[in-house]
């Protein structure tokens, strides 16, 4: 009998699944292959508070930093994602201490005075690439560093843009920078004063604030649960990879 | 002919008129400035400490650049980026444990061979075309204007990369005369500008304003001309300060050689960019007959 629990989602575990030891914050345990870190980090027995978000690799919060057996290279990986490996060394790294600048985004613009302002150590930077090593995300994170110096806000925004803000790069730099901050503040200041403004969602939100979709949720608040879980089986999906030119549902009177 | 161009954080920034006015006259002269399709901050200054090889990453990574390109040699305008990609490039020919090193550190880059040149646009130009057909390029000669030309201290120092001889060079100088300009003897042309003491020690600067243009003007000189964005913030926005400290300084236009070159070669006044310029130097350019 193992005195270990599991806990969170239970690992559907192939047959012939050995064990191998992990070193989770310098102690051995002993864990099936083919769990990711963080399964493997709650089959050794321990509970997620922090450093758990999505378990899909989208949102940034469970950021392992690691060496692999051999290998004096750190590696860094996003714990639902990155799979455990026989006499890996790890822990996690649930938040970076950064500055986050607090501005109206209305009275602020995309100059090298406000980097300045905001984020001046960026202006530190010594084109180490440590940042990129360190990004789960493969982010090019020296480059857009280096777009924002340069005062290519545009280059800077498509960047960055799949950053997930877990903040490795900034626990890297040697320099002390920000990165991910200072690449927000950019994003928000192109798609405020750069991109152009989508008509469709400005029409959309008007809908929305004068009332057109209330009576469709009044509606939906006195079906019974039966009706409910009926409609939600039977909705209509536009059909994916959405390519088809103007395609309408078939009921068209919530449009 | 095509050579790949490294054209420097500034020259995208507060110098935008270096850039426009030298990617035009280079095109009259048939040279096409091919920026580099991905570079970052040069490095800025070069690190003179010995067990420094952090800091050369920046200048390395940039002519690692240059090298994917395919391409032998690597044009620059910005004297800061020249003196920091030159030096950092004779630095690894000289020792090829840190190249080495360098190279180690950055393992996702493919290695450097330091076979390629770093080449400042003055020397690229007199290299390539010549004073003589420079000459002949003329269109529009700078007859009459006096030019002071101003060197500062990177284009001439240290010794693995000036641009010419450190004391008396006479490379710009030759320059500005095949463009039809009178060139004045400048005894300051390689005197420090102050550099960066205009962030923390603004008077610093503005003495060295003021010591420097007034000599100009004593020397009989019409424009100060230049190649450096930090020397240019400092000789040319700086003089705003020094009027303000001292009443009867006389104030003076600062140009990039470039803009010069532009002007000659009959290029677009608007490639000058002159709005950048603090002291507009337009009026006098009408006045000598040089522009319409």
């Amino acid at each position: 009998m193992t005195t270990v629990k599991p806990s969170g989602d239970k690992p559907n575990l192939p047959p012939t699944s050995r064990l191998i030891e992990v070193f989770i914050m310098g102690k051995s345990y002993k864990v099936p292959e083919t769990l990711t870190i963080q399964k493997a980090i709650e089959w050794a027995g321990f509970q997620f508070i922090r450093s758990c978000g999505c378990r899909g690799g989208i949102c940034g919060a469970c950021p392992t930093i690691y060496r692999t057996k051999d290998d004096y290279k750190l590696k860094v990986g996003l714990a639902c994602q990155t799979v455990a490996e026989d006499g890996m060394y790890l822990v996690q790294l649930p938040f970076v201490p950064v500055q986050k600048a607090i501005y109206n985004i209305e009275e602020e613009k995309a100059t090298l005075a406000a980097i300045e302002k905001h984020y001046p150590e960026t202006f530190r930077c010594v084109q180490c690439n440590t940042c990129t090593k360190a990004c789960p995300m493969d982010i090019e994170v020296m480059q857009y560093i280096a777009e924002i110096i340069k005062g290519d806000y545009k280059k800077a925004a498509e960047l960055s843009h799949s950053c997930i803000m877990c903040g490795m790069c900034a626990a890297r730099c040697p320099a002390e920078l920000q990165q991910f901050n200072v690449a927000m503040f950019i994003r928000r200041m192109y798609g405020r004063y750069v991109l152009p403004k989508a008509e469709h969602l400005k029409n959309r939100v008007e809908d929305i604030e004068a009332g057109k979709y209330e009576p469709m949720l009044d509606e939906l608040q006195q079906v019974s649960s039966g009706e409910l879980v009926k409609r939600y089986k039977e909705r209509e999906w536009e059909p994916e990879p959405y390519e088809v030119p103007d395609w309408k549902p078939k009921d068209t009177k919530y449009l | 002919m095509e050579v790949s161009y490294f054209p420097g954080c500034t020259l995208k920034q507060t110098a935008k008129n270096f850039e426009t006015s030298a990617i035009s006259s280079s095109k009259l002269l048939g040279i096409e400035l091919k920026e580099l399709s991905r570079w970052n901050c040069c490095g800025t200054v070069y690190s003179l400490a010995t067990d420094d090889s952090m800091h050369h990453l920046a200048p390395i990574r940039n002519l690692i650049r240059v090298q994917e390109e395919g391409s032998k040699e690597v044009v620059t305008l910005c004297s800061m980026c020249y003196n920091t990609l030159k030096q950092a490039n004779e630095l690894v020919r000289a020792e090829p444990d840190r190249l080495q090193k360098l190279n180690d550190f950055m393992y996702l880059e493919e290695d450097y061979k330091p076979d390629l040149e770093v080449y400042h646009l003055v020397t690229y130009i007199k290299d390539n075309v010549g004073y003589e057909k420079l000459k002949d390029k003329v269109t529009n000669p700078l007859s009459g204007l006096k030019v002071a030309v101003y060197y500062g201290c990177l284009l001439l120092r240290p010794d693995s990369i000036k641009l010419d001889d450190r004391e008396n060079p006479r490379i710009m100088e030759d320059m500005m005369e095949a463009l039809g300009a009178e060139v004045i003897d400048f005894p300051y042309h390689n005197e420090c500008c102050g550099s960066y003491h205009t962030l923390g020690k603004r008077d610093l600067v503005i003495e060295r304003t003021n010591k420097i243009i007034s000599e100009a003007k004593l020397d009989g000189a019409d424009v100060l001309v230049l190649s450096c964005p930090e020397c240019d913030f400092n000789l040319d926005h700086r003089q705003k300060n020094t009027l303000e400290k001292y009443p009867s300084f006389e104030t003076m236009p600062v140009l990039y050689f470039t803009q010069l070159m532009n002007i000659a070669l009959g290029g677009d006044l608007a490639d000058c960019g002159f709005e950048l310029n603090y002291i507009d130097p337009i009026p006098l350019l009408k006045d000598k007959g040089i522009l319409k």
